[in-house]
């Protein structure tokens, strides 16, 4: 494994700056500070969805900075990328039936 | 062993240490290979003996073996070691840890260590689960339905669930060893269109591994969240929904019987070339089909609730999509077919084996879309036809392929011949009574007969005894091997390396392999299955 670290990509070659670090991990610390804010709002549905879109952003810079996806190869990017698009399927095709289930008892 | 000279033996990854340590601690791929193999078939005769009181309980209508609650444990406990403990790791962990290494021309996989991991993990899991059924057991069917499952069942689901969770993280961690090796470790010259189907199939198995294990995990651990603390997210009661469940529980399991099948398929590429002397036909195309079946395989898993419940607008998209997944399936099975066509055959035990494969897979697969399609599926959903189609499929197809391979693989792995004459009988048991007990599950089930009980309506009797006869013949097929491999163990004749004379890199070196597989790392410079080109004599490279 070694050597061919060496050949492809090493991952400690792009020294982040520790700056970089600690402002994200503010970034974090507001998020979740805007979460817990926002869980105290009355939003109907809405609230469910800034939840979530507040975590996906989240996820994302931990994704990109902490595991430093950002500076890796094509392919551990096309590799997160397949994950994305495997969720989004399980996502879409589940919302077929939710979406849909309502018109079926209509139906009967 | 018979040479006038006396010879050192050579080094080979058998004999290169001796000691339960340096088994337990080695981070050799062929050893851990067999570790593996020691352990799920300890499973698979677990999880036989339940099967064996199933069909003893069906010999007669009446319940009298076994009450129904027993009943429906044996079921449970039968359906979950087969399927997460013997069928997910059986061909990739044993087989596919063996071989892929050596096929691509490497000295190990990518990961060594966490390929130990995945085995510890794997044995973490399994005694869990074990450690479950032996408190008492579960009974909630191998599918942990909602809101049975969480709510109302009490027996050991927490156990089971948990014993299920933790072999999961074995299986990813083989899935991203495989597919790190293949992308990564491949020898000099061995491209992608080179690289043997075998590895074509066990990465796009990988694949689903990596992608869908997580969501069976996340799953099982929701469930026993809502169990422990009534957390409403399956139960209605709790305001839950209980096809949440079954839509997040098939994402992963439809796929993974792909993740089953697929490695299976891969060893039927091998043999079928091998012992027909041709060239695979349509190469791109096999490559290409495992590939899409795991695409695929993902789109589809709303087939198993058709008439749970779910929206019919969404059961048309799901049976119109589970019709597509059977177009890569069929393409492998047309182009193993037409691989024989004209090719100069020979009846050894891999083969007869592979045989088996193809008709008993084309048997299931084709019944699979029947299921598929909505108005057929209304009829026989939940009887004895989908027990008949999944078992024509996973013991007519991967069992099938596994024994395949195991004696494919025989003499490469333990360095010994396995006797041809029993290996064959025994694979014409198996086939024999393979279809004895499942093509009449077939016919009771189109008559209406409902899974997953413990008595039945007389008229039923006549076919049910020939199952359970049938399962007695397949049970004498499995324990021939059993007890041959072992004694060839000893007796076994020595074997060349390459007694099939088959192209390949594995037959390329010593049986049993070096440590290192290879002497000096291969240079490949010919196509996968070059056997119309093949010189007559083998060649050994690192002599
Ligand atoms: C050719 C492609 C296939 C199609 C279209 C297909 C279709 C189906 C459908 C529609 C069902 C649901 C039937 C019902 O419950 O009413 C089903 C059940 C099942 N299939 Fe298949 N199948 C295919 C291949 C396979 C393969 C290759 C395997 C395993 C290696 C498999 C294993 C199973 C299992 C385990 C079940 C039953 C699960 C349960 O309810 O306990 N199928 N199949
Ligand atoms: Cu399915």
């Amino acid at each position: 494994m070694k050597q061919m670290q060496e050949e492809h990509f090493d991952p400690m070659s792009h020294l982040v700056p520790i700056s970089l670090y600690v402002t994200i991990w503010a970034a974090l610390m507001v998020f979740t500070g805007i979460t817990v804010f926002a869980a105290t709002v009355e939003l109907g549905v809405f609230n469910i969805v800034v939840a979530l879109l507040i975590a996906t952003i989240k996820g994302t810079l931990v994704v990109l900075f902490f595991m430093h996806l950002r500076y890796s190869t094509k392919l551990t990017m096309v590799t997160v990328v397949a994950a994305i698009f495997f969720l989004i399927i399980l996502f879409s095709l589940s919302m077929t039936d939710y979406l849909t289930r309502a018109w079926s008892t209509s139906l009967r | 062993m018979a040479t006038a000279v006396q010879t050192v033996e050579r080094e080979n990854y058998l004999n290169s240490d001796y000691g339960i340590k340096s088994w337990l601690l080695t981070t050799d791929h062929k050893r851990i290979a067999l570790l593996y193999l020691v352990s799920i078939t300890a499973m698979f005769w677990i999880g036989g003996f339940f099967a064996m009181l199933i069909r003893l309980e069906l010999l007669t209508p009446a319940g009298d073996l076994v009450s129904s609650d027993t009943y429906n444990k044996l079921f449970t406990m039968h359906g979950i070691i087969m399927v997460f403990f013997f069928l997910i790791p059986s061909v990739p962990a044993t087989l596919g840890n063996f071989l892929i290494p050596l096929m691509v021309g490497a000295k190990d996989l990518a990961f060594p260590r966490v390929n130990l991991l995945s085995w510890y993990i794997y044995m973490v899991g399994a005694i869990t689960a074990l450690t479950a059924m032996v408190m008492g057991g579960v009974d909630t069917g191998w599918t942990f339905y909602t809101p049975f499952s969480t709510t109302y069942s009490n027996t050991h689901v927490m156990g089971a669930a948990i014993g299920i969770f933790i072999t999961g993280f074995s299986s990813i961690l083989t899935g991203l060893n495989f597919i790190v090796t293949i992308h990564r470790m491949r020898a000099p010259g061995m491209t992608w269109r080179r690289l043997p189907l075998f590895c074509w199939a066990n990465y796009a198995a990988a694949l689903i591994m990596v992608l869908g294990t997580p969501v069976v995990a996340i799953t099982l651990l929701l469930v026993a969240l809502e169990r422990a603390f009534n957390i409403g997210i399956f139960n209605p009661q709790l305001g839950g929904d209980p096809l949440l469940f079954q839509h997040l529980f098939w994402f992963y399991s439809h796929p993974a019987v792909y993740i089953m099948i697929l490695p299976g398929m891969g060893v039927i590429n091998e043999i079928v070339t091998c012992f027909s002397r041709k060239r695979v036909f349509g190469y791109e195309f096999v490559a290409l089909a495992s590939i899409a079946i795991a695409v695929l395989g993902f789109l589809v898993w709303a087939h198993h609730m058709f008439v749970a419940g779910i929206s019919v607008y969404a059961a048309l998209v799901f049976s119109l999509l589970s019709y597509l997944v059977a177009i890569p399936s069929a393409v492998k099975v047309f182009n193993w077919t037409a691989t024989l066509y004209k090719g100069s055959i020979r009846y050894e035990t891999p083969m007869l084996y592979a045989f088996g494969f193809i008709g008993l897979f084309t048997v299931g697969g084709l019944t699979g879309v029947f299921l598929a399609s909505l108005g057929v599926d209304v009829h026989v959903h939940d009887t004895y036809f989908v027990v008949a189609h999944f078992h024509y499929v996973m013991v007519g197809g991967m069992v099938m392929a596994y024994m395949a391979g195991l004696h494919f693989w025989w003499p490469k792995i333990t360095g010994r011949m396995y006797p041809e004459a029993w290996a064959k009988l025994s694979a014409l048991l198996v086939f024999v009574g393979f279809n004895t007990t499942f093509l009449p599950l077939f016919i009771v089930g189109y008559m209406g007969l409902p899974r997953r009980y413990h008595a039945y309506p007389p008229e039923f009797q006549v076919l049910n005894v020939l199952s359970t006869a049938g399962a007695s013949i397949l049970a004498v097929g499995y324990v021939l091997p059993m007890i041959y491999f072992l004694w060839s163990l000893r007796y076994g004749e020595p074997a060349p390396p390459n007694p099939w004379n088959a192209v390949g890199l594995e037959w390329m070196t010593p049986s049993p392999p070096p440590t290192h597989n290879f002497d000096e790392t291969p240079i490949v410079t010919w196509e996968a299955y070059d056997y119309e080109h093949q010189p007559q004599e083998e060649v050994t490279v690192g002599h």
